[in-house]
């Protein structure tokens, strides 16, 4: 299988500033088992992982985003 | 200037006019201390991740404001602490992460204006590169997960 060249999508689209009210794009990298994909999956740069994992775990307890998979 | 956001969950039993006299009554806290409220947004009732207590949904108000320093913000906190409505809240500071994300928009656009003559051609080869990856998900390769 040919593996694909990782990008980070922040960077790609310019995104400077996580919100953590914004879910739609965080969704994104809390797949079904609720924990933060890692970067060595998402291919996310350092900067961007570390600003999405503190969006992440703002909107975890606003109750945006679940804690743990039902 | 600092600027806050201030988001706080109040519980699904009230009404929409409960909702509404509690909100006010925040902001004027706000007010009331020296705050200048930037914004009020109010996305109404919406389903929780997981339960709260004993409740599966929330109203969400986000409130955006100004202040020199914290005062609005912690009286608008201990408010949220005594109010049993409120089920949750979280206060951030934004201030400094926005002008940072400032900087970065600016830093880019300069560099963008260096190179004029490059820039566009540039800028198509690159978005060749994306659509060659296939506006990937960066969802890939479940197999590297387990």
């Amino acid at each position: 299988m040919v593996r694909r060249r990782k990008f980070c999508k922040f960077c790609a689209e310019k995104i400077d500033y996580i919100d953590f009210k914004d879910t739609k794009i965080l969704s994104q990298f809390v797949p079904e088992r609720a924990r933060i994909l890692p970067r060595r999956i998402s291919g996310v740069c350092a900067t961007h992982q570390r600003k999405l994992a503190r969006a992440i775990k703002r909107a975890r307890h606003l109750a945006l985003l679940p804690y743990v998979a039902d | 200037m600092r600027r806050y956001e201030v988001v706080f969950v109040l519980a699904p039993t009230l009404t929409e006019d409960e909702v509404e006299t509690l909100t006010e009554g925040f902001v004027k806290t706000a007010k009331d201390k020296g705050a200048e409220v930037v914004e009020v947004d109010k996305w109404g009732k919406r389903r929780l991740a997981f339960r709260v207590g004993k409740h599966h949904e929330g109203y969400y108000v986000v409130v955006t404001l100004e202040e020199e320093s914290a005062t609005a913000v912690t009286e608008m906190e201990r408010r949220f602490k005594v109010t049993d409505a409120v089920i949750r809240f979280l206060t951030v500071r934004t201030d400094l992460d926005l002008k940072r994300a400032e900087k970065f928009r600016e830093r880019r656009e300069a560099k963008r204006k260096k190179r004029p003559a490059q820039a566009p051609a540039e800028a198509s080869e690159q978005r060749m590169e994306m659509e060659e990856l296939g506006a990937a998900e960066p969802v890939l390769e479940k197999g590297e997960e387990e």
